[in-house]
This record gives structure tokens, C-alpha cells and sequence, in this order.
């Protein structure tokens, strides 16, 4: 379950860590679907797309946690998106000052970011009450998670939509590619199977640890 | 949630601090934002003129430099004249200042979305010659074959495009036939199995062929030259 | 249909490229709030309705920032926008409409966050679209959010009767079935190239 900590946290590994596994923002939270879904059919978009949202998710955080004591209440949700935006409307420049083609597959998706609820919920739940430090390391570790799920998602697209990884042929001219992988559909269907997996996985754990606890009991 | 304190200190924030912090983040955004915009804009306008110089120099093969006009009702302006304001239409030069062609912009509803192409027409054949889509959603393995396809390609390397007696219109309009149905040079020999695709490619041309091809042959001596 | 006319734009942003289905934008209400077909369709009424609204701002402020010449704070500028429209309709509507402000007060602030509405302010501005056009298309794409959003419902309420593995309960499944209404729309396609 996501943590809400009140208290100024220690920066530990587990900070980091949160994001990639156990608060994964796509598969445990499901936040941030949109692009999650969108933009996943390769891996270079996918790519692309995590590294723009960690930017804006660590450049917004710093800015928060740095005036986190000046902003009033009243208006931090305000303050809040004034900085996300100007923070997306830098990485939209600048990836279009980097490779127009990117820029054209990306499309809104990268103007998109601001209503990542990602961010904001980063912005409120925890760069507003934390520390410089601990804000960036949990906010990479996100990055990373999200990232990373990106990355899922798009490997397995491209692959079987395509035939391809990051543009490189994989199979052999014979392989007959699922086009319906790339389309919008596929980005439903490769999602699902992906929550499917974790959840069955988080379910053969769970039942693990009851049998040992059964066996334990028997043992005495 | 958050402490007490907080709760019970938030009715006495007073506004003009309020204002005041929204207003200098709202200048830090503003400031930032302007640099940014300052600095990447010289990068991003040179981008976007290799990508279009790169189409062109496809379409109209030979080509080596450009010149940008606007066609205004119907009239050709120099697209640096004052408050021109239409479709831009690109003369495209070999490297001895003659013109090779003239590369135009198309558009029409495919399958899936909006198709965008760039294509290249060449005065001494009166032909098309050469094709390149721009921004297109069709399906991947079908539909979007009308970008790759080498046979389908081959219908844009001389497809007639003469102007009629009248020089208000084309001789032929430029129409897409079942695949393998080609017959006469006007016509654009369909990619079965992406039929809507292609005739949208037939469509596109056609209504920006009738109407911008009898301006550009009507106006040649104003493109002729390079400088 | 031309690809300009008011009743292709409609039908486009309805039904050929559903703004939920083939877009991926307002994801999180669509899976959120489809659980029943009474919040469904206050969501989508509710959802609609800004989007009108916000859709009109976004032209304005897009004409007035064309017109400064400062388009590099669009993207700010929407997002307040929107927020404030989302405000405003909320104040209004518990003046004026007690009623509907009960059907969907609750739902009113999750607007603010759906991207449907802030994509269909970019996609209006990248699309270049004129007043009746930008109409036209926050109509559609309310219809379509609408349509998408009751599909779901109907289809969840008809699966809490049956019996699933319990792996899949939840998001998983909601996924999948919305991969399956993806697919069926992807029907649509063509509708309106299909002529010669």
C-alpha cells in the first residue's frame, strides 16, 4: 500500500526502492495510465517517455521541496502545476530540439505529462513534506519504476507487433508479426497479462508464506 | 493527515502571501520557460528545416536548394512578400540553378486518420515524380504499406499530371484503380488489400493537383530561377 | 465527407478514434468509474460538459496568446484554464442546479486530473481547428467518452454474476475486457474513407 509519511523520512535504500517494486507507480498504484498505454508500441518511445516523465518528476520535486515551507496551503495545488507545466514545456522543447522524429511519434503525449497523476501525487504526498535529499531519491526510484513498466510494455509490443527491439530484427522474415500489438488494442491486452503475472506471482508468495506458517504450527 | 498546526494556522495565511508566493513562482516559470523557448528555438527551426529540405530533395529528385512560394487565390507570391497567407509550395533546384520541380503538400482522410504526403512535380514530363508521406495512422502491415511499398511507389515515379486545354485543371484527374488494373500513366495502380489507403493517396492528389498544377505551369517563368 | 465538415469531425472523435479506446486518454476514470452504469453515465455527462466549456476557453486563450505572440505558455495556460473552468462549473452548477450538482459534484474534481481534457485542448490546437470545429469535436469526444465509459459499465455489472479466477479479478481483467472494446472499435475505422 502507498505510505503517506508525515514525518521527515531517513533517506534509506528502501526509499529508492519503493518505487521500483513494492509502490510501482503502474502496476501496483495504476497511475499515469494514459501514456503508460499510448505511447509503449517500441521500446525507443517507451524510453523516450520515462525519461521525459523523471525529469519532470525530479526537476518538479526539487522545486517543491525547496519551497515547501513558503507555499501556503491554500494554493500549493496551484503552485504545484504552475511548476509541472514549466517543467513539461521545457522537455517539450527540448525534445524537439533533439529529434523532431521522436517529437512527432511522442505527439501531446509529451505535453500529456503535466496531467500525469504521477507527479502531482509525488508533488503533494511527498516532495511537499520531505527533504531536498529524500525527495530526489524517491523521486529517481519512481522515475525508474515507471520507467521500467514503460520499458515492459513496450519490449513485449515491439517484439511481437513488430519483430523488431529498438529497431533491430529479432526473428526471421518467417515470423508473421501480431500487428494487433501495436495498435490500441494490444496496449490493453499487454498490460492486463502483465498485472496478470504479478498479481498470480504475488498470490503463489502470499500462499507460500501461509503454508510455512501452517507447517511451523504443525511442527510443534 | 498533516499536523494540527497546520490546520489551525491555515485561516491566518494572509492573502497578499498567497499572492505573493504565486506570483514569483508563477515569474520563475515565466523566466525559465522563456530561456528555454530562447535557446532550443535557432536548434528546433534548423531541425525542421532538414527534415522538410530532406523530403524534399526526395520527392523531387536532384534537387540540391529551395525556394518557398505561397499560392494566394490564384496567384503565385514569393513567400517572403508582405501578409501572404495559403499553401506553400517549395521550387526545388539542381545545383547549376535550374528548376527541377515543384514539391506540394496533400492531405486527405485515410482509414484510420488524416494522411499528410509531400509530392514532387516535374514541368518537363507535366508528371508527378515522386511521393512521400508525412504523417500518417494507417495499420501497420496493410494500410501503412502505401509509405514502403516499392510497387505502390512506382505509380509516383511519372504519373501524368498535363494541364487541360483550358489550363484550368488537369487533362486526366488523377484516379486510384484496383490493383493490377493499371491501364493509362494518370492512373495510380492500388496495393490490394489497403485499397482505402491508396485511393485516399488518389483522392489527395487529385483535388491539390487540379488545383495548384495550372498556377505553377501558368507561373513558371516566376519559379524558374533560383535567385 | 471532407475531412473538415462539422459531421466528420464529430463521428471521428466519437467513434473511428475514440478518445478513450484508441487515444488512451481518461483511462484512469475509465477504469475507476465504470463499475455501474448510473456513475458512468453522471461521469460522462459530467466529463462532457467540461469538456465543452474548457474546449471554448482553450480557443479563446489559443487565439489570444496567437495573438501576443507567446504560444511557448500554452501549456500553462490550458492547465489553469482548465482547472479554473472546472471551478467555475462547480460553483455555478451548486447555485444554479442543486440537482444536478448532487448527481455529479463528486466527480467534478476528477476532471481536473483526466487528460482527455487537456488532450482535447492540444489536439483542437494542433489540429487547428476553427470555433464550430473545436464544437463539433469536444461534442464527439464527449459522446465517445460517454459511450466508452457505458459499454464498460454494462459489461462489469454482467461480470460480477460470473465466476472468475481470482488472479484475475480486478484491473487485469478490466484491462482485458477494454483491449476487447478496443478491438471491436477498431471496426470503425474506415467509416469515413471508405468512399472514392
Amino acid at each position: 500500500m502507498p505510505t503517506l509519511p508525515n514525518q521527515e523520512e531517513k533517506v534509506t535504500l528502501d526509499t529508492f526502492l519503493r518505487g521500483l517494486w513494492e509502490e510501482n507507480p503502474v502496476f501496483v498504484m495504476l497511475l499515469g495510465m494514459c501514456p503508460v498505454l499510448a505511447v509503449t508500441n517500441s521500446v525507443r518511445n517507451a524510453l523516450a517517455m520515462g525519461l521525459a516523465t523523471t525529469f519532470v518528476l525530479l526537476a518538479s520535486g526539487t522545486l517543491v521541496s525547496l519551497l515547501r515551507k513558503l507555499i501556503p496551503k491554500q494554493v500549493r495545488i496551484a503552485a504545484y502545476i504552475v511548476i509541472i507545466a514549466t517543467f513539461v514545456t521545457i522537455v517539450d522543447y527540448t525534445i524537439q530540439a533533439i529529434s523532431l522524429d521522436l517529437y512527432n511519434a511522442l505527439g501531446a503525449f509529451i505535453q500529456l505529462i503535466v496531467v500525469n497523476c504521477i507527479i502531482l501525487g509525488r508533488a503533494e504526498a511527498y516532495a511537499s513534506k520531505q527533504r531536498l535529499g529524500a525527495t530526489l531519491v524517491n523521486g529517481l526510484g519512481m522515475g525508474i519504476g515507471f520507467t521500467f513498466a514503460l520499458l515492459c510494455l513496450g519490449a513485449v509490443r515491439e517484439l511481437l507487433g513488430n519483430g523488431t527491439l529498438l529497431g533491430l530484427q529479432v526473428f526471421s522474415d518467417q515470423f508473421q508479426p501480431w500487428v494487433v500489438m501495436i495498435l490500441p488494442p494490444g496496449g490493453f491486452f499487454v498490460l492486463g497479462a502483465w498485472l496478470l503475472l504479478f498479481a498470480w506471482l504475488r498470490q503463489r508468495r502470499e500462499r507460500r508464506l501461509l503454508e510455512q506458517q501452517g507447517a511451523s504450527v504443525h511442527g510443534r | 493527515m498533516s499536523s494540527e498546526a497546520q490546520v489551525q494556522q491555515a485561516p491566518v495565511t494572509p492573502s497578499f502571501a498567497m499572492l505573493r508566493t504565486l506570483g514569483s513562482i508563477a515569474t520563475l516559470s515565466g523566466l525559465l520557460v522563456v530561456l528555454v523557448y530562447h535557446f532550443t528555438l535557432p536548434i528546433i527551426a534548423e531541425n525542421q528545416r532538414i527534415a522538410i529540405e530532406k523530403a524534399i530533395f526526395q520527392v523531387v529528385p536532384g534537387a540540391v536548394s529551395r525556394k518557398d512560394f505561397i499560392a494566394v487565390g490564384d496567384r503565385l507570391l514569393p513567400a517572403d512578400s508582405e501578409g501572404a497567407q495559403g499553401e506553400r509550395i517549395y521550387a526545388a533546384y539542381a545545383a547549376d540553378g535550374r528548376l527541377r520541380g515543384v514539391a506540394l503538400q496533400a492531405a486527405a482522410q485515410g482509414y484510420q486518420d488524416v494522411i499528410k504526403v509531400l509530392y514532387g512535380y516535374g514541368p518537363e514530363c507535366q508528371c508527378i515524380i515522386g511521393m512521400k508521406v508525412l504523417k500518417m495512422a494507417e495499420t501497420p502491415g496493410l494500410g501503412d504499406k502505401i509509405a514502403s511499398d516499392p510497387g505502390f511507389l512506382r505509380n509516383f515515379e511519372a504519373l501524368d499530371a498535363q494541364v487541360d486545354a483550358g489550363g484550368a485543371g488537369l487533362a486526366h484527374p488523377i484516379v486510384t484503380v484496383k490493383h493490377g488494373a493499371k491501364t493509362e500513366p494518370w492512373q495510380i495502380d492500388a496495393i490490394s488489400g489497403a485499397t482505402v489507403s491508396s485511393k485516399a493517396i488518389g483522392r489527395m492528389l487529385n483535388a491539390s493537383a487540379q488545383h495548384l498544377i495550372p498556377l505553377i505551369q501558368r507561373d513558371l517563368a516566376l519559379l524558374q530561377h533560383s535567385n | 465527407m471532407a475531412a473538415d465538415s462539422l459531421t466528420f469531425i464529430f463521428l471521428n472523435a466519437a467513434v473511428i478514434n475514440n478518445f478513450v479506446l484508441a487515444l488512451f486518454l481518461g483511462i484512469c476514470p475509465f477504469l475507476g468509474v465504470s463499475a455501474k452504469k448510473q456513475t458512468a453515465w453522471n461521469m460522462g455527462l459530467a466529463t462532457t460538459f467540461v469538456m465543452l466549456v474548457s474546449s471554448t476557453c482553450a480557443f479563446g486563450i489559443n487565439w489570444l496568446l496567437t495573438w501576443l505572440d507567446i504560444q511557448f505558455l500554452r501549456l500553462i495556460c490550458y492547465i489553469a484554464v482548465i482547472a479554473s473552468a472546472v471551478q467555475l462549473v462547480e460553483m455555478v452548477m451548486k447555485k444554479f442546479s442543486p440537482a444536478l450538482f448532487r448527481a455529479l459534484g463528486i466527480y467534478l474534481p476528477l476532471i481536473t486530473t483526466n487528460c482527455a481534457i487537456l488532450g482535447l485542448a492540444l489536439f483542437q490546437t494542433f489540429r487547428e481547428y476553427n470555433f464550430l470545429q473545436s464544437l463539433a469535436f469536444s461534442l464527439g469526444a464527449g459522446v465517445g467518452f460517454t459511450l466508452a465509459l457505458m459499454l464498460m459499465a454494462g459489461l462489469r455489472e454482467k461480470l460480477e454474476l460470473a465466476e472468475v479466477p481470482s488472479v484475475s479479478q480486478g484491473a487485469a481483467l478490466s484491462l482485458m475486457l477494454a483491449g476487447l472494446l478496443s478491438l471491436a472499435f477498431m471496426g470503425f475505422a474506415g467509416l469515413g474513407g471508405s468512399h472514392a
